[in-house]
């Protein structure tokens, strides 16, 4: 099913950070629409299939025909997993600073200003309690359609900040990742986020409380080399891309191919990185499971 | 030894004056006044280059390949250095030297990037970019040193860790994802010195420290120019300006608050005397070595979270604006 992607567009199919950047003026849209009045049917990435918005919407973005994860958003994520308004968001106006003045084809504080007018997010990631099936939990969603997910700052302090709230509440700590990597337009700053939130996950360890990272499409560099592969429970959503470098940069090292289904979930599984890869329609009651198994704070 | 193109006016004039030398032997004839004068107008400008370098020119210093490696610097500095191999797991990486060693009285695990000169070495040393291994092995330096009770110094000097298919299948991301994890909980002083060339994550694999150095011409960066002109301005070109930008060089990084500060090298480039530059690091790393003996495990712990725990720059409002 899902690994065999040598059909799906560039845009969805194998997007690192690198495609991103290549990408971004062209059109990016979490899931194609067709010019059919009402957007009411979309054409699945992977196998071609025309599909029902609402159907498919039921069936958490995932095509019925192929298994294929559409990539969803941030509130998407919170509507399918987590008990009903059971969300809290917090930290929610921390936002970026062009505190280098970084400037290539476009100025980084304009960049900011476009991405956060198209996600009506503050920046890539929000934080902040639910509850699952009845138990509290502490969160952190990635948004992939804020500049690629990348990792500045902002999203070091963020996820820096819900790790200690799990740590300090001793409630179960879940982040979903969907990022191209470190945030170049934050110099060396985006780097050291890898070191501050890797650090702050030491000190959640050594407190006993269980984090579950829920590694979507695409988790690459930075991110994925610190707290994305961290978890006590590293899960993979179905097909994503999980790479420390993307596909591109490794043909172009090696000079070859890379195997159909190279740094997917599955082959990741299958290389002993991650614990399990869950369809996202299961997702909700396996990570139930297993905060109730491995927490040992549960009253 | 390679000369750099902005080196070039600097090598003529000093080719001059090995010119005159000898003509002065051969002919037996006093020049010495021209010589002197020549050899004044070199050092003036080798003061004027170098004080005057554009990050893309500091960057090919760092990459020289004269530069002093970890091994060589090792040998300098150490008063006795036992290399120790292997991650027990896979195999040995050659991209990353360790082992205990000893300076002036301190017991020390040491550990390092190491690039490699002839083509022959940087073949072997996979031109200082690390397999997981090579991090599984840092680690496993590192947890001993714990346990003994030795500081521990690390020498950072490499592109990048490797983008290759072995290193993917073999957790590339994991490896680095848990030494900065690990590093954190560390009870022994982490000194690490950026000798040539910091380059990302592959460079913050050994380098989450209670103190960090850069030398006068080392560059420390969240990407390679050349990798950040080629994706955000699409033009491989574009280097030039994009190490202008990312602020790589020592004196930017100290500004950031990344490294606490800047440890100047022998005019000219460190690669112009290795054991002048051994030294300038020995001084440095024994001072900091003596003030960490009189400091509790627990602290030097904390102080390590807090300084990493403090990077980054934004900005925080109440309400939506
Ligand atoms: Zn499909």
């Amino acid at each position: 099913m899902i690994g065999q992607r040598e059909n799906s567009p560039p845009l969805e199919g194998s997007m690192s950070i690198i495609d991103w950047f290549n990408n971004r003026e062209k059109k990016t849209h979490e899931s194609s629409k067709l010019d059919i009045p009402g957007d009411l049917w979309v054409k699945c990435y992977h196998c071609s299939e025309i599909l029902y918005l609402k159907e498919l919407e039921q069936n958490h973005k995932v095509c019925e025909e192929c298994g294929y994860h559409f990539r969803i958003t941030p509130e998407e994520r919170i509507h399918f997993l987590f008990d009903k308004k059971s969300f809290k968001e917090t930290d929610r106006y921390v936002s970026s600073v062009d505190f280098l003045d970084f400037e290539d084809t476009e100025h980084y504080a304009d960049r900011i200003k476009k991405a956060k007018s198209k996600t009506k997010h503050e920046d890539a990631i929000i934080i902040g309690k639910a509850k699952l099936n009845d138990k509290d939990v502490a969160v952190g969603i990635m948004d992939f359609s804020f500049m690629g997910g990348s990792m500045g700052s902002v999203v070091g302090e963020k996820i820096t900040r819900i790790i200690e709230v799990a740590a300090k509440d001793k409630i179960p700590l879940i982040i979903f990742t969907a990022s191209g990597g470190a945030r170049m337009q934050e110099g060396i700053l985006s780097l050291m986020q890898m070191a501050k939130t890797s650090a702050a996950l030491k000190k959640l360890s050594l407190v006993n409380v269980p984090y579950i990272s829920v590694i979507c499409d695409p988790t690459c560099g930075g991110t994925s080399a610190s707290f994305a592969m961290l978890g006590d429970i590293n899960i993979g959503e179905p097909g994503a891309l999980i790479s420390f470098a993307g596909p591109r940069v490794i043909e172009q090292t090696i000079r070859q191919k890379l195997p159909k289904g190279f740094q997917r979930s599955e082959f990741l599984l299958e290389k002993g990185m991650l614990d399990m890869v869950v369809p996202r329609k299961k997702l909700s009651d396996t990570l139930s499971s297993l905060v109730s198994l491995l927490d040992p704070h549960t009253k | 030894m390679q000369t750099l193109d902005f080196e070039k006016p600097l090598s003529e004039l000093y080719n001059k004056i090995d010119e005159l030398k000898r003509l002065s032997e051969e002919g037996n004839v006093d020049l010495s006044n021209e010589i002197e004068k020549i050899e004044e107008r070199a050092e003036k400008l080798k003061k004027e280059v170098f004080s005057n370098l554009t990050p893309r020119q500091v960057l090919q210093i760092a990459r020289h390949p004269n530069r002093p490696d970890s091994l060589g610097l090792a040998g300098l500095i150490f008063d006795e250095f036992l290399e120790i191999h292997g991650d027990r797991t896979f195999r040995d990486d050659p991209s990353i030297v360790g082992g205990p060693a000893k300076l002036g009285g301190f017991r020390v695990m040491f550990i390092g990037h190491q690039k490699g000169h002839d083509t022959k070495e940087k073949i072997y040393r996979n031109f200082g970019m690390p397999h997981p291994e090579g991090y599984r092995k840092a680690l496993r330096l590192m947890e001993m040193a714990d346990r003994f009770q030795m500081p521990i110094v690390t020498f950072v000097d490499t592109p990048g860790a490797f983008p290759g298919k072995e290193a993917e299948e073999r957790g590339q991301a994991e490896a680095i994802a848990r030494n900065l994890r690990e590093m954190a909980g560390l009870k022994v002083p982490v000194i690490t010195v950026v000798i040539g060339e910091g380059g990302s994550g592959g460079a913050l694999g050994i380098a989450v420290s209670n103190k960090i150095y850069m030398m006068e011409y080392a560059v420390y960066s969240v990407i390679s120019p050349e990798g950040c002109a080629s994706i955000l301005f699409r033009d491989s070109n574009k280097a030039d300006y994009a190490a202008e930008k990312l602020k790589i060089t020592a004196k930017d990084i100290v500004g950031l608050g990344v490294a606490d500060a800047v440890l100047p090298e022998p005019l000219g480039g460190a690669h112009n005397n290795w054991p002048e530059t051994a030294t300038t690091i020995r001084t440095r790393i024994e001072k900091d070595l003596k003030a960490y003996k009189k400091k509790a495990p627990n602290t030097i712990m904390e102080e390590r979270y807090a300084k990493f725990r403090a990077f980054g720059q934004f900005e925080e409002r109440k309400e939506k604006a």
